[in-house]
């Protein structure tokens, strides 16, 4: 029998949701001896693979990248979950949302803030476009579960993981749920 | 000694208890240690009934009640929990939190939130509903409290207080629908608010990290309702003792 | 001090002023004819007969005659009978009109309204009745026609309770939409106890496309006044107040009018007709919002507080304006009173259907030939008022849908047309009777657009007290905006379908519990147009 196909994406976030599944400590060596990890921040795998069958993602879609790779995230992988608040409710990433049109922003924070010879950067193929709005994942790709927090603790996202392979959905009830 | 109240027998989920006679559902089945989730109910002040959350099934009618607001009577049959109340409950507070800015994450109040609280106690798991990023500004502008209308939820707790308590008057609601904010004074910035005791009631009533102390951050603003309905109740019974159940 | 009028004598006066003249002409000067431009006809006309014609053709305004569509109507009465009515009449036309009765007593065939078309012949006016009738500026046109009979006959010869006991056989229920007996509302005010209690007219008509109140109030002052008056006097109440809307300034303005006239004749005031009952009656304006439509809405707006609806109970009648008992009356039921009282409850509930007593007014108003203000019995069949009251849809088009009760109401579709339209006929088929607004749709118009029209309105009007009223409705319209365009899917429809379930079982008022219903009776009956602007993202949905 093959083991679960496991892959992490990391879409508008800090990357926290990521520190927090490494502090997963030593349950790691459990965890890679029970899946495969096919995709991963932490792995070197430049294309999302076919035939996925857990997928966490980090982070809100935020630019085109994110909006690209969430389809290809959903087409590929059975399970489809939202991982952190940023995936979950936008949080943190669609801070920006209120303020309206991205170009603006960018002028702000590239042009206007930083000295005289900022510019915003630009460069096709390389750096993304932003979205008019950072949408929670599940407002882009139909998502199985959600795990919120910011980030979620390492013993609630080792539940989830437990919970999927064992084929049931993460708990989505009590503390599991805390956003923030 | 005061009077022994007047009482009722009322079934709260099946659950035969006694009533005081004139008492609301809400506060009856707080004293039985049933507990309807509310945001907008606080005990010392006046009955808004506007966050729906407390609403519950009455045997024989057809309508939801507000807790807060529907006296007992005798023989009523309360229902607090069911399928239908869970999922109504749940959409309110995903309604809020599609509505304002709720970034827990950054919030002042994350970790000790009603409405945080609220959230987990419905299974909020995630929003259903279209975030509105509503752009609104924060008032920084009193020396000792801060105003931060992305986290308000509206429940006037805040204008309750200051009118019925503290007799300011200085917050108010202006405009209406999904355009309603709260204001101080006549949409004046805060500090300049002259009507304002610096009192702290209103911030000490706020279920969210709507109103808070100067210089908190993320995770420190403790707010203090309990306070506010041992105050009020102080200033009837004129007895002045150390609240029990500060938070 | 204000000199009794009397009655009688002013009857007599009036009766022979109009046979002073051999041509007495009326230019309908209501709302949507002076929009058309009945002002400039009533000049023309005036001009005509105060210069040429000397004193053989008496000239006035009137209210509304029903057919908005057919605006500026004008009605020439010719001394000893011989009515005429005409449509679209212009200054060059009127006057042209006017020569040829004054000159050879012969109608103008060009602009002559045939009054025997069932758009006239089927209606019943008790409300309406003086309409094309009187001049709403002068109380003695009313007295000619009847005014003040009822009210001198309740305080002269009938008791407070034998008042109440004739709006009781007459069975009559609120007009507001909500279809309350009225008479349980007057009971109630009239056994609170206290010497302080209030009546309140609720003249904030503000459903789209509704204008019954606000013809009742610009072209019928007094009859209002006298409703007013009746029921004050059969609960004990010596206070009213008018609330209007402050987008009704014609109406505020004749109302003022009638008022002041009122007190000057005694009508209002102290000792009224010379009786022991004092009532006085003032205009509260309201702001602009449809909430205060909403009872305890209204209430606090009257206190010059801020509009928003209150938890009952308890209910105005215990307690209400400035804490006192307090009845609220729409302006349409309170306008029926004079005619009960005058003519007998008996006379009233003989008139409509077993549950639903009485006429109704109806705005008559879309995709349909006729459209104008109508009073047709309650039972009359929705087919009778779409096809031949109405004339049928209009561009050769065919009926798809009729709106009732506005924002709060639903969408019936065509195999119910032979749906007798009363309170509760229309609430089996998801709709209500509403205030009386009833748009005709033809086959062009798409459900979903109506629905969200009707959302983005409930979600304006929404005042933000109670959290699924303010934010669910945003959502619904998002929802529907979304579907309409063509880029929801079936979880959208899904979340939609919930949400209306959410806003109408928890919202505070009446106008967030009713807000979904356009949704609802529009999935009711025409869920496949929901399902055809879904299919195409059927994927999205897993």
């Amino acid at each position: 029998m093959t083991r679960p196909r496991l892959a992490t994406v990391w879409l508008g976030g800090c990357s926290g949701c990521h520190m927090s599944f490494l502090d997963m400590d030593e349950w790691l060596f459990d965890l890679a001896a029970a899946v495969d990890l096919v995709y991963s921040p932490i792995a070197d795998v430049k294309e999302f693979p076919h035939d996925v069958d857990i997928c966490l993602v980090e982070g809100a879609v935020a630019n085109e990248d994110n909006a690209e790779l969430a389809k290809i995230v959903r087409e590929r992988s059975k399970l489809v979950i939202s991982f952190g608040d940023c995936a979950v409710s936008g949080n943190v990433t669609a801070m920006r949302n209120p303020l309206g049109d991205p170009e603006a922003i960018l002028q702000r924070v590239y042009v206007d803030a930083p000295d005289r010879d900022g510019q915003v950067p630009r460069a096709a193929g390389i750096v993304p476009a932003l979205l008019p709005q950072v949408r929670p994942l599940h407002q882009v790709i139909d998502v199985e579960a959600y795990v919120p927090g910011c980030p979620p603790p390492a013993d609630r996202i080792r539940e989830a993981i437990e919970s999927l392979l064992a084929g049931r959905r993460p708990p989505a009830t009590g503390e599991s749920i805390r956003f923030g | 000694m005061p009077e022994r109240p007047t009482t009722v027998a009322i079934a709260i989920d099946g659950v035969d208890v006694e009533a005081y006679q004139g008492e609301t559902v809400l506060q009856c089945a707080r004293r039985h240690q049933v507990d309807i989730p509310s945001l907008c109910f606080l005990e010392g002040v006046s009955t808004m009934g506007g966050c729906r959350l407390c609403v519950v099934e009455v045997a024989e009618d057809p309508r939801l009640r507000p807790a807060c607001a529907t006296t007992v009577a005798a023989d009523m049959e309360v229902t607090t929990e069911s399928p239908r109340l869970r999922s109504y409950r749940r959409s309110i507070i995903e309604l809020l939190f599609a509505e304002g800015n709720h970034v827990c994450a950054v919030c002042v109040s994350n970790g000790s939130c009603e409405l945080q609280d609220i959230a987990v106690r419905c299974g909020m798991d995630h929003v259903r509903y279209e975030l509105r990023s509503p752009r609104r500004h924060v008032d920084a502008s009193h020396p000792k409290y801060v105003f931060d209308p992305n986290r308000c939820i509206l429940c006037t707790r805040c204008v309750r207080v200051c009118a019925e308590v503290e007799g300011a008057h200085v917050w108010d609601v202006a405009h209406r629908g999904h355009g309603a904010e709260l204001v101080t004074e006549l949409h004046q910035p805060w500090g300049e608010a002259t009507s304002c005791t610096w009192c702290g009631k209103c911030v000490a009533a706020c279920p969210t990290g709507a109103l808070s102390h100067q210089g908190s951050a993320v995770g420190e603003m403790r707010h203090a309702p309990n306070m506010i309905t041992w105050l009020v109740a102080a200033r009837q019974r004129g007895e002045w003792t150390e609240p029990e159940a500060r938070r | 001090m204000a000199t009794p009028i009397d009655l009688h004598e002013v009857t007599e006066r009036e009766r022979e002023a109009q046979f002073r003249t051999p041509l007495r002409v009326k230019v309908c000067n209501s709302t949507s004819c002076a929009s058309a431009g009945s002002g400039a006809v009533l000049q023309a006309v005036r001009e005509l007969a105060e210069g040429e014609f000397g004193n053989t053709v008496a000239v006035s305004q009137t209210g509304c005659m029903g057919l908005c569509s057919g605006g500026p109507l004008m009605r020439v009465e010719q001394r000893g009978g011989g009515q005429h009515d005409y449509h679209i009449v212009t200054p060059i036309s009127a006057e042209r009109i006017v020569r040829n009765h004054a000159d050879h007593g012969t109608p103008t065939a060009e602009h002559l309204l045939d009054t025997s078309m069932p758009f006239f012949a089927r209606q019943q006016r008790i409300v309406l009745a003086n309409g094309g009738v009187i001049d709403p500026d002068r109380v003695e046109s009313y007295v000619a026609h009847g005014g003040y009979a009822a009210l001198a006959k309740a305080l002269t010869s009938m008791t407070p309770d034998e008042v109440l006991d004739q709006v009781r056989l007459s069975r009559i229920r609120g007009r507001g939409g909500a279809g309350y007996p009225t008479a349980n509302k007057w009971a109630l005010l009239a056994a609170a106890p206290g010497p302080v209690k209030y009546v309140v007219a609720n003249g904030d008509e503000g459903d789209p496309g509704a204008f019954m109140d606000r013809t009742i109030m610009e072209d019928d002052p007094h009859r209002l006044l006298e409703g007013i008056a009746l029921a004050a006097y059969a609960t004990g109440a010596h206070r009213a107040y008018i609330y209007v809307r402050a987008e009704y300034p014609r109406a505020v303005e004749r109302l003022d009018r009638a008022i002041k006239v009122a007190r000057r004749n005694r009508l209002l005031g102290r000792r009224i007709l010379e009786t022991d009952f004092d009532l006085d009656i003032e205009i509260r304006i309201g702001a602009g919002a449809f909430v205060c439509g909403e009872e305890t809405a209204l209430l606090a707006s009257i206190e010059g507080r801020r509009g928003t609806p209150k938890l009952r109970p308890p209910y105005p009648t215990e307690r209400g304006l400035f804490g006192a008992p307090t009845m609220i009356n729409n302006v349409e039921t309170l306008a029926n009173i004079a005619s009960i009282v005058a003519n007998g409850g008996d006379w009233f509930a003989s008139i409509g259907t077993e549950g639903s007593t009485g006429t109704k007014v109806f705005a008559l108003a879309g995709d349909i030939v006729n459209t104008g203000l109508i009073e047709v019995p309650m039972g009359t069949t929705l087919r009778d008022i779409v096809e031949e009251i109405g004339g049928g849809i209009a561009d050769g088009h065919t009926f798809k849908a009729a709106q009732t009760g506005g924002p709060s109401g639903g969408c019936i579709p065509a195999r119910y047309l032979d749906t007798a339209v009363d309170y509760d006929s229309l609430r089996a088929l998801g709709s209500i009777m509403g205030s009386g607004g009833l748009i005709v749709m033809d086959d062009r118009k798409r459900m979903p657009d109506v629905a969200k029209y009707f959302m983005e309105f409930s979600r304006d009007e929404s005042c933000g007290k109670c959290v699924p009223c303010r934010t669910g409705t945003v959502q619904m319209h998002h929802l529907l905006d979304k579907i309409a365009s063509g880029n929801g899917g079936r979880r959208d429809l899904r979340d939609l379908e919930h949400l209306c379930a959410v806003v109408r079982d928890t919202s505070l008022c009446g106008l967030g519990q009713t807000a979904p219903n356009p949704v609802l009776s529009t999935l009711q009956y025409f869920r496949a147009e929901y399902d055809a602007l879904i299919g195409a993202t059927e994927v999205s949905d897993a």
